[in-house]
């Protein structure tokens, strides 16, 4: 189960924050620059997972870009590890080579992907050629 | 500008991102932000309505305001307005700022809740899936109340879109994780099921994700699904790479979906039905095989995905830990991960290994791969994956391997990051003692421990070595010998001086024989450490001073010389200047027999579950470790394998803490009772309850101290030796308690007429101790269940039964359903008399240890004269009531033999204990006795006098009593003329 997803730029700077857990604004920032902490301080020699408080962080580092999962300390890594990869894979064919700057100017098409790929803490959709398809159909709604 | 965006019609808000963007400072950021919502606020103020498209806009900015960190506390009925467009984009925009700023204010809701509904039966599939979305990633009460219905209604409808479906499946899920309880089970139920077989894989995906999480509650609900689940993924495991097209990611088909199906076959044992079982084999087989496969790609996540599936496989075949052939192949996969350059795979192998080693088919096949682990603690670079390594070593540890795993943790321990110092130390502390084969390389390990970390071994560590140097004879020489040896270095870890002290303070004497250690060096040595040390440690070293006095006559004068300085008796500390006061004083006044009553070595300590243990579970959470261990523990029971130090309790071992406390109480006196037995049972009445209840924690350096310090003046008064056999008299023991009851209760129920506590009951795992106080017609009693072996009670129960509910009425409290070993219970129990009566309650107690169910029943010391509430009379009153009650049904009277010795002090102690004023000058006769009282019930009082005549000559006592009613007169005098 996805407690909840980061993504960040190195320096700290969150570009999109999904939670899938309740939690007050003060504890979402400290978790926010928690996982910055953590991930930030590690190098290619290191796993894509971290232990964190009773979960466990599963990311990846997209050129500037951490993108990190939340996890229970049960699930599998590499389904999440993976899981990532997809979801940038699709936000990579969807905003032509994205860039941090998509992230930031289409802030609330990003939910929209999130959405259409994970929901409710799990796994919604995994096929890129669906999630493709559905968005470019929502792309054309006015 | 990004592409997209440009074609896109929201300009005002990209250029608002723009401008925040080039801001040169926070103040110039906040002032650009205040300028906007000004602007907004004055445009949903203004008079013009806003067209959709602007209400877009603004509250899109708002939106992004709010995610920079800023409050915003307007635009929500704008958001809600956008809900009830046409339009996909403004609706997204609605739901999105719904979705993100969350507000439980109650009329939004309602309207939100409004739109929702609206949407939901919309047949539109884009509004539906907004609709359900919002429901997911909200999911509060309110919306799970208003929506309970309509969502497994659309899930399970024919007619619903396959990404309706996805959507609608997981809205349910994230609605059962928040409130369970609005979501009762249905007719959808076992239609969700059939999902398994839909089409759309992405429909069975979110399905699958459901369905785990319904089957972990109610298992039996959806036991259908594992044929289906093994069908589904039989079929995916043997298609090929392009028949799942849109699903197949680098060459691996349905990588997600798989493991999916995997943890729902988690959910299960494996499966019964042959057929099913075989294809699930089949399956697992499959997956195992491809991964010896060459790779179809070479890019990572080919393999990630592969692994993922493949690392699922395992903890599903761990999971069934019942095909040996399974386990073995897995634990071979993962013994090539642990040597494999990708550091993930090595480091989920190592993770994985940790729970196949507690597997018995796959523990002998783990530790094959000791070297490789063994050179991962020395060689990985990354933290996390030496954590995982330690723990693997700690899994696979057995008395084969123990000694190369304790040694290679020690040497790594020197280097350790210093985050996992603590953990590793704990983990090494408790290898030893369990495998421990001989005692010496035990100690040796311990003091290495404290050597090379001591500033991370905590209390628990060296508590635990000294009680197993105590409890063990054969260590006690070798660990004089090696502190000593140890406290040679010039600098050496205050814990070490703590043992050092300990342990010299208590077996110094066994290596006073060699001149180089001889009492004098011994104690210089303990002393050149004293002024480096802090209090608590100075105080230990103090306690071990006045050891050695009693140990070494011979350097009495040097240590009382020590007492005596100013640094000492006039120590800031109050603590150290009282054990200095103490001690000296002690050293000078003294005998020499008191003193070796009063510094005797420490009696062993009772046998519990390791405190290293238990602080190890607190560390790690109790889930993760306890499993392993609880499994492991088994095993080595199954095995035969016992460290040298697992000894059994030993019957004197004071579960319930009484014997520290000496004074308190036991069972009857002794046969052949005397004025000391005597006192003993008196003190013990009028005692506090404390020594009762804080038994669990022993706490070594509290035993410690309280034996010099605080109890010092009970040990003089009550040394151990008496309380101990008092502790073990007559233990009414019965292992099949049905059987014995009638005598087992006749023993107990007279046996506490005259006293209030003490032991009631005990067998080799049970022991139960009582203190009781009782008022007018109330009682209340505490009764004290301690566990004497090292294993959890479960499944406790203790409730009482009254055969006079109409007379007596005892209110239980339930008791915790666990006692864990070495622990013990306390329940509470609200004694009322209502009428008189004869039946005592029966104490019913249940409870399974190991495989068996102990069914214990005690009658519980409540008899009727507890409810006494004594008369002081004069001689001429007595004899005017005594008179009144002459009618024959009133009296009671009896003669019998002395059963004890015709002892005057004694019986006035128990005609007291009975409950009545002893009344002195009554009787003509001086040697005869007379007492008076009132029985309180709530109905009824009833007057009681009584009179013993004792017959020293004839060893026969007669017995009197009068009440005003003859049931009472019978009960009482029955209860009383078993006492003497």
């Amino acid at each position: 189960t996805i407690r909840f997803i980061l993504i960040q730029n190195r320096a700290g700077k969150t570009r999109l924050a999904k939670w899938y857990m309740q939690f007050d604004d003060d504890e979402k920032q400290k978790l926010i620059e928690e996982v910055h902490a953590v991930v930030t301080v590690r190098d290619a020699k290191h796993t894509n997972f971290v232990e964190f408080r009773n979960f466990k962080i599963i990311y990846r580092r997209y050129a500037g870009l951490y993108f990190c999962i939340c996890v229970d300390v049960t699930d599998n890594n590499l389904a999440y590890l993976e899981g990532i990869h997809n979801f940038v894979e699709v936000l990579n064919e969807y905003f032509h080579n994205v860039c941090e700057l998509d992230l930031v100017f289409n802030f609330y098409k990003v939910y929209t992907v999130v959405d259409e790929m994970f929901l409710a803490g799990e796994i919604r959709e995994t096929s890129q050629t669906k999630v493709l398809k559905q968005l470019l159909m929502l792309q054309s709604l006015e | 500008m990004p592409a997209v965006s440009k074609g896109d019609g929201m300009r005002g808000l990209a250029v608002f991102i723009s401008d925040i963007r080039n801001c040169k400072s926070k103040e110039a950021e906040i002032k650009r932000i205040n300028k906007e919502l000004a602007n907004i606020r004055s445009k949903f103020k203004g008079d013009k309505a806003l067209d959709g498209y602007s209400k877009k806009k603004y509250v899109c900015k708002l939106l992004f305001i709010f995610l920079l960190g800023h409050d915003i506390d307007f635009g929500h009925m704008e958001a809600v307005n956008l809900l009830s467009s046409n339009k996909y984009t403004e609706k997204q925009i609605g739901y999105l700022f719904i979705s993100v700023l969350v507000n439980s204010n109650s009329d939004l809701i309602r309207l939100i809740n409004n739109a929702i509904k609206n949407d939901l039966s919309s047949r539109n599939p884009t509004f539906m899936n907004l609709a359900l979305h919002c429901i997911a990633n909200v999911g509060s009460r309110e919306m799970a109340e208003a929506f309970a219905a309509d969502v497994p209604r659309i899930l399970v409808a024919g007619d619903t879109m396959d990404s309706v479906k996805q959507s609608a499946a997981l809205c349910l899920l994230r609605l059962n994780r928040t409130s369970p309880d609005l979501i009762p089970m249905g007719e959808w139920t076992s239609r969700v099921v059939h999902l398994l077989n839909d089409q759309h894989l992405g429909v069975v995906t979110a399905a699958t994700s459901l369905i785990i999480t319904l089957a972990q509650k109610n298992p039996d609900d959806f036991k259908t699904s594992v044929s289906l689940a093994v069908a589904r993924l039989s079929r995916i495991v043997t298609s090929a790479s392009t028949d799942l097209q849109d699903y197949t990611y680098y060459f691996v088909a349905a990588p997600w979906l798989s493991v999916k199906l995997l943890r729902l076959l988690q959910c299960y044992p494996p499966p019964e039905d042959a057929a099913i079982r075989g294809r699930l084999t089949e399956c697992l087989e499959t997956i195992l095989n491809k991964a010896q496969e060459p790779p179809k790609s070479k890019k990572v996540q080919h393999s990630n995905a592969k692994n993922a599936v493949l690392f699922e496989a395992i903890s599903l075949i761990i999971h069934h830990d019942s095909e040996p052939t399974l386990l073995v192949r897995a634990c071979n996969q993962l013994g090539q991960f642990l040597q494999h350059r990708e550091t993930n795979l090595r480091y989920l192998a190592l993770e994985s290994m940790c729970t196949l080693a507690s597997s018995e088919f796959s523990h002998e096949a783990v530790k094959t791969h000791i070297e490789t682990v063994i050179n991962a603690l020395k060689t990985e670079r990354d933290v996390s994956v030496r954590q995982r390594a330690v723990d693997l070593l700690y899994a696979m540890c057995d008395r084969s391997n123990a000694k190369q795993i304790v040694a290679e943790m020690l040497s790594y321990l020197e280097t350790a990051d210093y985050s996992i110092r603590e953990e590793i130390v704990l983990k090494v502390a408790i290898l030893a003692e369990k495998y421990a084969v001989e005692y010496t390389w035990y100690v040796d390990t311990i003091l290495n421990l404290i050597r090379i970390a001591g500033d991370y071994v905590s209390e628990e560590v060296w508590y635990r070595v000294i009680q197993i140097v105590i409890n063990r004879d054969d260590v006690q020489g070798y660990a004089a010998k090696t502190v000593f040896e140890a406290l040679q270095a010039p600098a050496c870890h205050e814990n070490l001086v703590k043992v050092g002290g300990y342990i010299l303070g208590e077996f110094g004497n066994l290596i006073a024989g060699d001149p180089r250690s001889s009492p004098l060096i011994q104690f210089n040595l303990l002393h050149s450490k004293f002024h480096l040390c802090s209090v608590p440690t100075r105080a230990l070293l103090l306690s071990a001073y006045v050891k050695f006095i009693n140990l070494f006559p011979e350097v009495k004068g040097t240590i009382q010389e020590v007492l005596r300085s100013d640094s000492q008796l006039r120590n800031a500390d109050v603590e150290l200047q009282q054990r200095a006061v103490e001690y000296l004083r002690l050293s000078c006044i003294a005998s020499t027999d008191i003193l070796a009553t009063v510094l005797e070595e420490m009696p062993p300590f009772p046998e519990r579950e390791s405190s290293i243990l238990a602080k190890l579970k607190k560390k790690k959470g109790s889930g993760t470790v306890s499993d392993v261990e609880d499994t492991r523990k088994e095993r080595n029971t199954n095995l035969g394998v016992s460290s040298v130090f697992q000894v059994t309790s030993s019957p004197s071992s004071d579960l319930l803490g009484l014997g520290n406390s000496s004074a308190v109480n036991s069972g009857s006196p002794p046969a052949a009772s005397n004025a000391a037995s005597l006192l003993v049972d008196v003190f013990s009445e009028s005692l506090p309850v404390a020594p009762l209840g804080t038994a669990s924690a022993p706490i070594i350096e509290e035993n410690f101290s309280r034996c010099f310090s605080t109890s010092m003046l009970d040990r003089y008064f009550w040394p151990s030796h008496i309380s101990g056999r008092l502790l073990r008299g007559s233990p009414n023991i019965s292992k099949n308690a049905f059987q014995t009851r009638s005598r087992l209760t006749a023993l107990s129920a007279f046996r506490f007429v005259c006293k209030n506590n003490g032991v009631l009951y005990e067998n080799q795992l049970l022991q139960i101790g009582l203190k009781s106080e009782f008022r007018q017609n109330l009682g209340r009693m505490y009764v004290f269940y301690g566990n004497k072996t090292s294993t959890q009670f479960l499944n406790f129960s203790a409730s009482v039964v009254c055969h006079e509910p109409l007379n007596l009425n005892v209110h239980t409290k339930t008791a915790d359903p666990v006692v864990d070993g070495g622990a013990q219970l306390q329940q509470i129990l609200n004694i009322e008399c209502l009428s008189d009566f004869v039946e005592a309650p029966v104490l019913n107690i249940n409870f399974r240890y190991g495989g068996s169910v102990q069914n214990i029943a005690v009658r519980l010391p409540v008899t009727l004269n507890k409810f006494f509430q004594p008369t002081e009379m004069m001689s001429q009153d007595f004899f005017q009531r005594w008179k009144q009650l002459s009618d024959p049904q009133q009296e009671v009277q009896k003669i019998f033999k002395a059963k004890h010795s015709m002892d005057t002090e004694i019986t006035k102690a128990k005609i007291i204990g009975f409950g009545t004023a002893l009344l002195d000058g009554v009787d003509p006769n001086p040697s005869n006795f007379v007492g008076a009282g009132v029985i309180h019930t709530k109905t009824i009082q009833v007057g009681c006098l009584l009179r013993l005549e004792p017959n020293t000559q004839a060893q026969m006592y007669r017995l009197t009593l009068r009440t005003s009613r003859g049931s009472v007169s019978q009960r009482l005098c029955d209860l009383l003329s078993e006492q003497f």
